[in-house]
């Protein structure tokens, strides 16, 4: 281990803990409101890279496809919360798994259908073609640093959006005090709408921001929504700022380990689960239930 | 005028030669089972992922039946095509229900590993004769080998040990490898550690990664700090093309081989990422020979697309089939002879001579290809008809 490979290293861990953060900020908003534990949000993430891939490989460029897929989110999850995930809300959490479940085999079906099952490579736009050396032997695509940088700009118009809007105020009254909510005369089906089109749009924009850097193939959110459940259970159920410390947390310990520990790699994160449930059981910055 | 005795001679004429006629129609039960087409079960991916690899075995298949006038060893033969979607879980069910239920053969298949053991646990027990045109997992002409199975395409070791060979041969002194973490990747280590010794050099580490994952970054960034020469690499499909972009764009000054999976069937994808890059296998582009020129004219007429490593190995299943019937005439229940025949067969193929080896695998030239302006160009031979160890198999 080299000092020059540690740094690049500590960028790697960057780079993935805000792409999982984008992922799991939407999964802790929905779970948090709606109290809906959304299995098909990796599919979700899957439907954003896709659609990267096709709008991409219609018009020729990315910088069309990522407002695609923002848009495409919020219809989608405006369509999926109003004529679906609003009839869940009141039933066990058996059935709301059942429905997303069923909802993970339609996408993926949809999209064995309408694209094939190919792995297919998304191109990095020319423009962004090049690479920019940071270490001596190791260089990074100029598009991992757009890729920082959109996160980075993600997350903090979602702390903006959560912290200092009326709108923000609502959904975290919503997701502590849902009860308050109702008693002060607030309509629910609107802050209902708003957060699941919202963590929709997250789930896709991340899925079209990553899909040069990962390719595009059947499956793929499947290991990203695992890794992003851990991410929501250690950072606090419904905290979107303890899904942004513990995506980093996670994106630090995952690329380190394969690095450097390439066979425990796969348990560290859970270990690390292990750990942070024993000790504080609603995560780090969890305070529902308390 | 008829008399009594005209009449009955007439009658006795006419049942002898009623009698005549029905001998030579009403054939004896060998020759029942001699007249009746063979059947061949192609359990082949046809959609999915590999379902082109599936077609292109299938076009290779009928081209031999074609060129032998629609007859293998003197018999019709009928297919029964079953796509098995390459999902290992629906492998025994699948192979069982060609060799139980429709009665199969001969089944040749297939492409995917983990299909191919459901395949192999069937006919094993049924005693099926099996050719295995692509999948290359070691253990079906290793440990678990059977003497009604051969496989005509390659197995995980073969290419990477001579991409080892290759390396050592010309002086590199360290070198790692990459690969998902599965059945493949650690044969194909196995494999370019032993040949990269056997040319004199050292085997440093091997790294890998969960399949079939494509954030190669964390292992990206640590190659400049292992201090090798060389770095080679077991990736295909879509995962090579990504692999190969990630190296490139991460400027690793290390020059990266690998396995011939990397570039083939990927150049459109990787562009100018993969210029330069080696890779073992045991085809390539530029192969100018009669045979290749006559079958890669004879593929693009048929299927209009230009033959691929698949291709050829679909071909040389049923070549290696046409050569094993021959010798029993069509008679497949004749196990010992068309066994021994298939062993000891010398096949034509487009890629150059093969044979198979003592554990049913195919024994071929290993070539080392060049990528250069998006083709796979052969550079040299780098191995000569190159066997697997084959450890652990007992006919």
């Amino acid at each position: 281990m080299t000092l020059s490979s540690f740094l690049a290293q500590i960028l790697n861990s960057l780079q993935y803990g805000l792409l999982l953060f984008l992922i799991s900020s939407g999964l802790t908003l929905i779970f948090g409101v709606l109290g809906v534990i959304n299995l098909a949000h990796g599919s979700l993430y899957m439907i954003g890279a896709y659609t990267a891939f096709v709008v991409a490989r219609a018009v020729g460029s990315l910088w069309i496809a990522l407002p695609v897929a923002m848009l495409g989110g919020i219809l989608l999850g405006s369509l999926l919360e109003r004529f679906l995930f609003r009839y869940f809300y009141k039933r066990e959490h058996l059935d709301q798994v059942l429905l997303t479940f069923a909802l993970i085999l339609l996408f993926e079906e949809g999209r064995s259908l309408l694209v094939g099952n190919d792995f297919y490579s998304v191109p990095i736009p020319a423009a962004l073609d090049f690479s920019i050396p940071i270490v001596e032997g190791f260089s990074y695509a100029a598009y991992r640093f757009v890729v920082i940088v959109c996160c980075l700009v993600l997350a903090a118009a979602l702390f903006v959006w959560i912290e200092r809007t009326k709108m923000g105020a609502i959904i975290r009254a919503a997701a502590e005090r849902p009860e308050m909510v109702d008693a002060l005369g607030i309509d629910p089906r609107r802050v209902h709408l708003t957060v699941f089109a919202v963590g929709t749009a997250l789930a896709l924009t991340a899925g079209a921001l990553n899909a040069p850097l990962s390719s595009v193939y059947p499956n793929m959110g499947d290991n990203l929504l695992i890794i992003s459940f851990v991410v929501v259970v250690i950072g606090g159920l419904g905290s979107v700022s303890g899904a942004f410390w513990s995506a980093l947390l996670i994106g630090l310990i995952d690329t380190m380990g394969k690095a450097y520990a390439p066979k425990a790699s796969g348990l560290a994160i859970y270990v690390l689960m292990a750990i942070v449930l024993l000790w504080r059981p609603n995560g780090l910055f969890g305070q529902r239930g308390t | 005028m008829t008399t009594p005795i005209q009449r009955l001679n007439r009658r006795a004429l006419i049942k002898a030669g009623a009698a005549t006629v029905a001998a030579s129609v009403i054939p004896t039960r060998w020759a029942i089972a001699q007249t009746k087409p063979l059947k061949v079960g192609l359990m082949l991916p046809y959609s999915g992922t590999f379902a082109q690899l599936g077609e292109n075995i299938t076009h290779g298949v009928e081209m031999v039946l074609a060129e032998k006038g629609g007859k293998l060893g003197g018999r019709e033969v009928q297919f029964v095509k079953l796509d098995d979607e390459s999902k290992p879980e629906l492998g025994p069910q699948n192979a069982e229900r060609l060799v139980k239920r429709d009665g199969v053969d001969v089944l040749i298949g297939t492409v995917h590993s983990g299909v191919q053991m459901g395949i192999h646990k069937v006919v094993k027990e049924s005693g099926t004769l099996t050719l295995v045109p692509n999948a290359g997992n070691a253990a079906v002409t290793r440990d678990l080998c059977a003497k009604n199975v051969f496989r005509t395409s390659f197995t995980n070791w073969q290419p990477a040990y001579a991409m080892g060979l290759a390396l050592g041969k010309k002086g590199v002194k360290k070198a790692s490898w990459i690969t998902w973490d599965y059945a493949a990747g650690t044969e194909s280590a196995e494999g370019f550690k032993q040949g990269l010794e056997a040319g004199g050099g050292q085997f440093v580490s091997l790294l890998t990664l969960k399949f079939p994952e494509t954030n190669f970054q964390p292992l990206l960034a640590q190659i400049q700090g292992l201090g090798v020469d060389a770095i080679g690499a077991f990736f295909s499909g879509g995962g090579a093309v990504q692999f190969v972009k990630d190296y490139a764009a991460a400027g690793i000054k290390v020059p990266l081989c690998g396995s011939g999976f990397l570039t083939e069937g990927t150049l459109g994808g990787q562009g100018a990422a993969a210029d330069g890059i080696e890779t073992a296998l045991h085809y390539g582009d530029g192969l100018d020979t009669p045979k290749n020129n006559a079958f890669r004219a004879a593929f693009k007429a048929k299927a209009n697309r230009e033959a691929d490593v698949f291709a050829v190995q679909g071909y040389d299943a049923a070549q290696l089939l046409a050569a094993g019937l021959e010798a029993v005439k069509g008679n497949i229940e004749d196990e010992k002879t068309l066994h021994a025949a298939m062993e000891k067969a010398k096949i034509d193929s487009p890629r150059g001579a093969i044979t198979m080896s003592p554990q049913h695998n195919v024994v071929q030239d290993i070539y080392l290809r060049k990528v250069t302006n998006g083709q796979n160009k052969i550079v040299s031979t780098i191995a000569a008809q190159l066997a697997d160890p084959g450890t652990g198999c007992k006919i």
